[in-house]
């Protein structure tokens, strides 16, 4: 293993690549997901604060770059944008013809993804296949990832099995230490590659060693948990459960968690023309299953209530999804719990699902 | 040439032919104006595209070599642009998607088909007729609210002729009406089910499908010999979208046929 002391050059060899860098940096009072140009836009000497609808900048006492927790926003962002073009027509005669948009020969460089976030673009790659714009847009990215050394009050991933260290897919994984020196595991060939590009010195005695103990500290500091039992199981049996009463008198159905959520992948398409009626466009874009037309059918929405609505969010994120994607949808990053307006909390909702069923339900019918 | 149906854009076809069947359902014949989609199998549905208007999921209710036929009621706003479509329309297809009716090799069939839940039944009709001889009773029970409302009515002759015993029944007469009048339930007590060799196939309202399967259940059959065809807001066919979860269910990717055992504890759960 190898030290690079700052990430100037390493940046600017990424652009000199061709890659467009996303990273962290700070705008508005949060820490957020942007191109950025040169490694100075890191949001150098920022922490977090987060809490159960709570969400605010700090000043850290020192100049880490990666020293904030999960922001508002996730990476996918990028790799599944909240909104995209299909395709257009254009009336052709009595026909019309269907254009797809040519697929942009951008190569993303992912500078600083959490090992939540990681763990979560891998169940989106899940969900939407290898042979998916999302499986080819991450296999064409330049991945450098963050072992977690700083989580916050709302994190949860070490009982959802989304980090804090991470162990596959990416190309580059760094481990912040004191003065801007970051230890650097290298995780493919391209990585590699890159690396033996920039000046990087072997790690001193001692360096793997405190990287090690930042990992472990931070995985200590975990202050929740998803209740340790079978959740799919739990989810079914609790189906009638009237706790969902009681979320549903705290919840706003804003879908909040959902924009948020880091494994959230459901989306819309909007058919439109412009005002000749000669040329048509389909759009997608993210949706969310708080939204009341998700669920319609022509006689109406199949999920009017808020509790059918909330239920539906949590069963699919730690029940359903593994029927359909053979894993949980939750990474634990905590995001749901830090942007929820009234603070509504997974694992404090799972943990009274679970206190409450234990007690054997009838199966209604 | 075909493409996979894995994917959010349209191939093109053609109405060759549009016959109304009622005051709001019309059957549209569409061939392909260039690529056709894959061989679709009854109980399969595809995503019909309007142009400019929008995109419904309609189950496939005929067709032979490339050409598809959708039996369409008008609901909302895009099949109402697809029931007015005049021949020569263009239209985009995609699909075909989803699990469709398992139908076994022999033993006696009851297929029971409520309002434009027929359309899904009516290629599992046409097979059947195909292989009749391998079966034994097989029995179509087809429900609408009103004498008006039925559909296919000149081919009930033809599937009584190749030995499918049809019965019809409407949930209000008319003056001119002489058949009979109740729920489809009734027309299944007066059944004679063989429990042990008989699979069951229900497409209609989600009511009807649970009332007549636990009628069968309750007369022997095992939920795995009922087939449902579920509803739910179908849109991107491939289970990638989301909408039509139904529990651990995407219904355009796990269904929209499944069988009992799989649907009845989703059914009994309000608002899933």
């Amino acid at each position: 293993m190898v030290v690079l002391t700052g990430l100037t050059e390493l940046v600017a060899r990424l652009r000199a690549e061709g890659y467009r860098v996303v990273g962290p940096t700070v705008r508005d009072d949060a820490i957020v997901l942007d191109e950025i140009q040169s490694a100075d836009e890191l949001p150098y000497g920022y922490g977090v604060d987060a809490a159960p609808g709570r969400y605010r900048l700090r000043r850290r006492g020192d100049a880490a770059a990666f020293g904030h927790s999960a922001g508002p926003q996730s990476w996918k962002q990028f790799l599944h944008p909240p909104r995209r073009q299909l395709w257009t027509a254009d009336r052709d005669g009595g026909s019309f013809t269907v254009t797809e948009p040519a697929n942009p020969d951008e190569r993303l460089a992912l500078l600083g993804v959490r090992p939540c976030d990681l763990a979560a673009i891998a169940v989106q790659r899940r969900v939407f296949g290898e042979d998916s714009d999302y499986a080819r847009r991450i296999d064409q990215a330049f991945v450098i990832a963050v072992n977690c050394t700083e989580p916050a009050e709302v994190c949860f991933c070490v009982s959802a099995g989304g980090g804090p260290r991470a162990d596959t897919g990416y190309d580059l994984a760094l481990t912040e230490l004191a003065n801007s020196r970051y230890l650097v595991e290298i995780g493919s060939e391209t990585g590699s590659a890159l690396l033996s590009q920039v000046v990087y010195a072997p790690a001193e005695p001692g360096d793997i060693a405190t990287a090690n103990d930042q990992i472990r500290t931070a995985e200590n500091r975990m202050s929740r948990a998803l209740p340790d039992t079978d959740l799919p199981g739990l989810l079914r049996r609790a189906a009638e459960s009237p706790h969902w009463d009681d979320v549903a008198s705290r919840c706003l159905t804003c879908g909040n968690c959902t924009m948020v959520c880091p494994t959230c992948f459901c989306t819309s398409v909007v058919d439109t023309t412009d005002v000749t009626g000669d040329h048509a466009e389909r759009w997608q874009g993210w949706a969310s299953c708080f939204d009341l037309d998700y669920s319609e059918l022509h006689g109406g929405q199949v999920r009017t209530s808020g509790a059918s609505r909330y239920r539906q969010w949590l069963t699919h994120k730690f029940g359903t999804w593994h029927a359909q994607f053979g894993q949980s949808g939750c990474v634990g990053c905590g995001r749901c719990v830090a942007w929820c307006p009234v603070g509504i909390d997974v694992t404090a909702e799972l943990t009274a699902l679970a206190a409450t069923s234990d007690i054997d339900q009838p199966v209604p019918s | 040439m075909t493409t996979t149906p894995y994917t959010m854009t349209p191939l093109r076809y053609r109405v060759v032919a549009r016959r109304p069947d009622t005051a709001d359902v019309v059957t549209l014949d569409l061939d392909p104006l260039g690529s056709p989609v894959q061989s679709w199998a009854p109980g399969q549905f595809t995503m019909v595209y309007a142009f400019g208007v929008g995109e419904v999921p309609l189950s496939v209710s005929g067709g032979e070599g490339h050409r598809i036929v959708h039996t369409v009621r008008s609901v909302g706003a895009v099949t109402a642009a697809i029931c007015v479509a005049p021949v020569g329309t263009v239209l985009g297809v995609r699909g075909p998607f989803g699990h469709g009716w398992s139908l076994p090799d022999r033993g006696d069939l009851v297929l029971v088909g409520g309002g434009i839940g027929l359309a899904p039944l009516r290629p599992l009709v046409r097979t059947v007729m195909a292989r009749r001889h391998r079966f034994g009773e097989v029995d179509l029970l087809v429900g609408a609210r009103t004498p008006d409302d039925l559909l296919f009515t000149d081919e009930y002759d033809r599937w009584r002729e190749s030995g499918i015993s049809v019965h019809v029944i409407v949930d209000r007469a008319g003056r001119h009406w002489s058949g009979q009048v109740g729920v489809v339930t009734s027309l299944l007590d007066r059944l004679r089910l063989d429990p042990e060799i008989t699979t069951s196939f229900l497409c209609g309202p989600e009511i009807m499908m649970r009332v007549i399967a636990r009628n069968l259940t309750d007369r022997g059959l095992t939920a795995g010999q009922v087939q449902v065809s579920l509803e739910r807001n179908m849109r991107c066919g491939y289970g990638v979208c989301g909408h039509c979860q139904y529990g651990p269910l995407m219904v355009c990717r796990d269904g929209p046929v499944t069988d009992y055992a799989t649907a009845e504890p989703l059914m009994a759960v309000r608002e899933l």
